[in-house]
């Protein structure tokens, strides 16, 4: 059961972002993690007023990115907090690949299991696409041709082989490991025959409570 | 050479995936109040068991109250998680730390205290600061809800491998300079994100004569500084400390495994200057906006890029701070000691050292809360309570507390907190709440005073 929608190519307008340091805890704060209106009010610092009314430079709000499928980000975006959360609301609000200098590495290893590209560049190369973004040019993502390109610019990235096969097929990878339960079984026999401590000590038993 | 990270990585790969990655598996998951009831609940949906419940352990700390007399109705967030909690971890026949359990507490603290967590284990939790594990000698790191499903229904993940990186830290650390200031140090100087992709071995003379507990401080904060494992090889230190917790090996079972845990440190030990650094207080909203008690708020203009000064200039507005003024002396109405960071007995201890036989300052909400019921028991059984309570702190029940505002312990708008925890970002203890990250040493101090201030201070007035 796969519900990953497999990622080869993507051209839209992007949404510029040029902010360093963007942590989860901005991206989906922790009481809207709890009320479950984490995709409504993502990046609530950055677009409502304590009032909760909406800020008058709210960049999500600027038409000439809506519906924009690339977000292109300040460097360490979604450090912080192990929250997934961060990942599904970045995904519901359209994006499917983030580009940006650095990333926090749960946050990035979490868009991957979403379906969502994080997409490392150097900072240069980031500084020209945010660029390109605020002129309202078309991105394109390839992961075929492993580039990202807008108007005569063209910048290669990097991606480890096992990442790039899992968004070009849009593999889940529960199933992967699901497949390879009799390797899983066979390994723990052994690493237990090895390591016996490793199963815990019964603190129970000792009456320890 | 072969580094630890390499040697236990080797000792846990299923197979290799790629180049770069590999299906592990994992000895220990700890799963608490937000991250297990999601993943458990769709475990339960795709018709899967939980392949070793011997190896979860559960205990909620992140929505808990940390009042006394506290029940899980005490906050919204724990009536609404922990009763899911309960029901999910019976059916899966996990073994649950229930708030009525003495070993109850925060993930972080727990797992080490009661030999769960051991030197040379792969240890995961839907927690980022699982890399504090690695103060014992684990590789710890934390993961989202997807992973957390994936690690109960198969017991392993599959993972990038991350690069080993080795943090050396040399010398003797001054007096009321603890593990806390030299990471936030480490994470000024070198930035958020240096770490990033890394699993961070701190070694080097000044690591090797910290407690366990001080390097479980240490750890704490790797992910703050972008890698989401650091640990500490094991040494005579981490077996004396180890031995005899109640869910360590016995007998013929700790001797193996001491000696296998022998042979795991780093072949070659391969920095930070320790005595250097000043007690750190952050003065910003990321770890890495973080100077010496003694410094004055950085400069937007002193930025060395046009981004890093945007970044200070929105942090500064965020907490109220003029640049260019001396840190100490702005006036603060709350006082956390607690979080995974800094909520054991030996920060306790070193908390009540500086508060003993004074007052916190009027109009300053003063709170200790322990990091477990163990924690809590031992510094009673000390009479570090007393001293706490009558000084005028509260003396809580463990859990996460003022952390990260999701369970009732929270800063109202434009207050501001010197607090023990690991993370100053906008809003993480409430709304408009300004943070100071800093030792025990210093939040108690500045909780005598009412405004930052050096611990060096009263350690002369002491002399």
């Amino acid at each position: 059961m796969s519900a990953i929608k497999p990622l080869v190519r993507v051209a839209s307008r992007a949404m510029p972002l040029p902010l360093d340091s963007i942590d989860t805890d901005v991206i989906t704060p922790m009481s809207r993690v709890i009320d479950g209106t984490y995709v409504d009010r993502a990046f609530e610092p950055l677009r409502f007023c304590a009032d909760g009314t909406a800020r008058s430079d709210d960049p999500f709000a600027d038409p000439r990115f809506a519906g924009a499928e690339i977000l292109i980000t300040g460097a360490n975006f979604g450090c912080g907090s192990s929250r997934e959360t961060a990942a599904w609301a970045v995904k519901a609000m359209g994006y499917r690949v983030v580009i940006s200098e650095s990333f926090g590495d749960i946050f990035a290893s979490n868009c991957f299991k979403n379906g969502v590209l994080p997409l490392r560049l150097a900072r240069d190369d980031v500084r020209a696409l945010l660029k390109a973004a605020e002129n309202e040019q078309i991105v394109t993502v390839d992961l075929d041709e492993m580039t990202v390109s807008s108007g005569l610019q063209h910048f290669p990235f990097d991606l480890p082989e096992i990442r790039r096969k899992a968004m070009l097929n849009g593999l889940d990878d529960l199933d992967v490991s699901l497949s390879m339960l009799g390797k899983i079984e066979a390994f723990e026999t052994a690493r237990l025959a090895r390591r016996p401590w490793v199963v815990p000590h019964d603190a129970d038993e000792d009456g320890c409570r | 050479m072969t580094t630890m990270f390499e040697k236990v990585w080797a000792d846990h790969v299923v197979t290799p995936l790629s180049e770069d990655a590999d299906l592990v598996w994992i000895d220990r998951h700890y799963s608490h109040d937000l991250s297990g009831p999601f993943s458990m609940k769709t475990l339960s949906k795709r018709s899967l068991a939980c392949r070793r419940p011997d190896l979860t352990f559960a205990l909620p700390d992140h929505g808990v109250s940390t009042e006394p007399g506290r029940s899980e109705a005490s906050t919204a967030a724990g009536s609404k998680m922990l009763p899911a909690l309960r029901r999910y971890t019976s059916s899966l026949r996990i073994q649950l730390f229930d708030l009525d359990d003495a070993r109850q507490g925060i993930v972080h603290v727990v797992g080490p205290e009661l030999g769960l967590t051991l030197p040379g284990m792969l240890v995961v939790c839907g927690d980022s600061h699982t890399c504090t594990q690695g103060g014992v000698g684990a590789l710890g790191w934390g993961i989202g809800n997807t992973e957390v499903t994936q690690l109960l229904a198969t017991q392993a993940l599959n993972v990038l491998r991350p690069k080993p990186m080795l943090v050396r830290i040399e010398g003797q650390l001054s007096p009321y300079v603890t593990a806390k200031d030299v990471i936030l140090h480490l994470i000024a100087r070198d930035g958020a994100d240096a770490g990033s992709g890394h699993a961070i071995e701190f070694g080097g003379s000044t690591v090797r004569m910290m407690s366990v507990e001080a390097r479980l401080t240490l750890c704490n904060l790797s992910v703050d500084f972008g890698a989401s494992i650091g640990f500490v090889a094991p040494d005579e230190t981490t077996y004396a400390y180890l031995d005899g917790r109640p869910y360590a090996p016995r007998g013929s079972r700790w001797d193996d495994a001491v000696d296998y845990w022998r042979s795991i440190p780093s072949d070659d030990d391969v920095g930070v200057e320790a005595c250097g650094i000043a007690p750190q207080v952050s003065c910003g909203t990321s770890p890495a906006h973080t100077i010496g008690v003694d410094d004055l708020v950085p400069d937007p203009a002193d930025a060395p890029d046009e981004s890093t000064a945007r970044a200070w200039s929105d942090a500064l507005q965020y907490v109220g701070l003029r640049s260019r003024e001396p840190i100490a002396g702005v006036p603060v109405q709350h006082v956390f000691i607690g979080s995974c960071t800094n909520s054991r007995l030996e920060d306790l201890k070193r908390a009540a050292a500086v508060v003993r036989g004074r007052r916190v300052a009027s109009g300053v909400r003063a709170w200790v809360v322990p990091g477990s019921g163990s924690v809590k028991r031992e510094a009673e059984q000390l009479g570090l309570h007393e001293i706490f309570v009558a000084a005028g702190f509260a003396w809580r029940e463990p859990g996460c507390s003022m952390c990260m505002s999701m369970n009732g312990d929270v800063v109202a708008p434009g207050e501001r907190c010197i607090s023990t925890s690991n993370r100053n970002f906008v809003g993480r203890q409430g709304p408009g709440a300004r943070t100071h990250l800093a030792s025990p040493e210093t939040a108690a101090a500045t909780a005598i005073t009412g405004h930052i201030t050096d611990p060096r201070r009263f350690g002369e007035e002491s002399v």
